[in-house]
């Protein structure tokens, strides 16, 4: 190795570790959908209701324990809903 | 009819009141008549870094309680001719001014003032409601960190609910080598998350801790980069068009022989 590649990776020549504000600025964005979600819970209300609503047309459900959530997943963030089927309506058509 | 700009963060400590400080004294220095109001009552701060703390009579609380007419609780700063101060009270409670007395207050400034610039106290809380409750239009001040542009988002939607809308965004405190090394975010970083729009930048730089030991606002020195980022936005609040700022590396020794073997 000569010198001047030695000095050359001293003085941070060596790409290969990330630049930390692409880690920051992942980072802030997943931070951000929960922050942005949190301060509107009436839309996450609504979100929840409406449904209820879509799917009460093709089946009966547990409307009590009916779970909607965001949550964080490795590479981002997932809605998530835990929908129990009391009943299933029968197909009219 | 003058505004009511006010100077909000969020987050402590990324510069809002330096910021307000320096914004009212350039708008003071383009001839503007100015009253600067610390509303971060029990941990009052802008008359110190203004140089006016020895001057204090009364306070915003002695002013919108009748304790004394509105008067004379401004403070007239003596270097430049059309800068007041309306000072925090320290010792009182923090709850001892209300929203409606906060606006009533705008109103009477506004009818003295071209420009009345609200300094915000940090947190989201009653002070932060009382410091925007008189205001017609908000200016978000962030660093290039992470938890300040949180804060700052965060901010903007509490803005922007209680219809303060399209605040303006203050990128403070930037580190050009930082930036360009990678290890600091952009201004266009910050602006892609945040999507508002942008009145300025002002780089990192020694001179406002020595202005602000001085209690001299930065903006008030002609050879200060700061300074002259202050004067620029007080511009653009002014309507005028100025070009951003170009932020150059700081050519020490070490920079210099780092650039020699990158390139």
């Amino acid at each position: 190795m000569s010198i001047l590649s030695f000095l050359g990776k001293f003085f941070g020549k060596d790409t290969e570790v990330e630049a930390s504000k692409s880690v920051a600025k992942e980072r802030l964005r997943l931070v951000l959908v929960h922050d942005r979600v949190d301060v509107s819970e009436q839309m996450m209300d609504n979100l929840r209701e409406d449904l209820i609503e879509v799917i009460g047309k093709y089946m009966e459900i547990d409307t009590e324990a009916l779970e909607v959530n965001l949550t964080r997943e490795e590479d981002g963030v997932a809605l998530t809903a835990n929908i129990p089927i009391v009943n299933i309506r029968r197909q009219l058509a | 009819m003058g505004k009511v700009i006010v100077i909000t963060s969020g987050k402590g400590g990324v510069g809002k009141t330096t910021t307000t400080a320096n914004i009212g004294a350039s708008l003071a220095l383009l001839g503007k008549k100015v009253c600067m109001v610390d509303t971060d009552i029990g941990l009052r701060n802008l008359d110190v870094v203004l140089g006016l703390e020895n001057r204090i009579v009364y306070d915003i609380v002695d002013a919108v309680r009748g304790n004394c007419r509105l008067k004379q609780a401004l403070i007239k700063d003596k270097r430049l001719e059309n800068m007041y101060l309306l000072p925090a009270a320290q010792t009182k409670d923090k709850t001892a001014v209300s929203e409606a007395q906060m606006i009533e207050l705008c109103e009477k400034l506004k009818e003295e003032f071209d420009y009345v610039i609200v300094d915000c106290p940090a947190g989201i809380e009653h002070g932060f409601k009382n410091a925007i409750a008189g205001a017609d239009e908000a200016v978000v001040v962030t660093t290039p960190e992470m938890s300040a542009v949180r804060d700052a988002d965060r901010i903007i939607g509490l803005l922007e609910a209680a219809d303060l809308r399209n605040p303006r965004l203050i990128v403070n405190r930037i580190r050009i080598n930082m930036v360009k090394s990678g290890d600091m975010m952009s201004v266009e970083d910050i602006l892609e998350i945040l999507a508002i729009d942008l009145l300025g930048i002002v780089p990192d730089d020694d001179e406002i801790v020595v202005s602000t030991n001085k209690g001299e606002p930065t903006a008030m020195n002609d050879n200060s980069r700061p300074g002259q980022a202050f004067r620029n936005i007080a511009r653009r609040i002014d309507g005028e068009d100025v070009p951003l700022m170009v932020l150059e590396e700081k050519k020490g020794f070490f920079s210099a022989l780092a650039k020699l073997f990158k390139s």
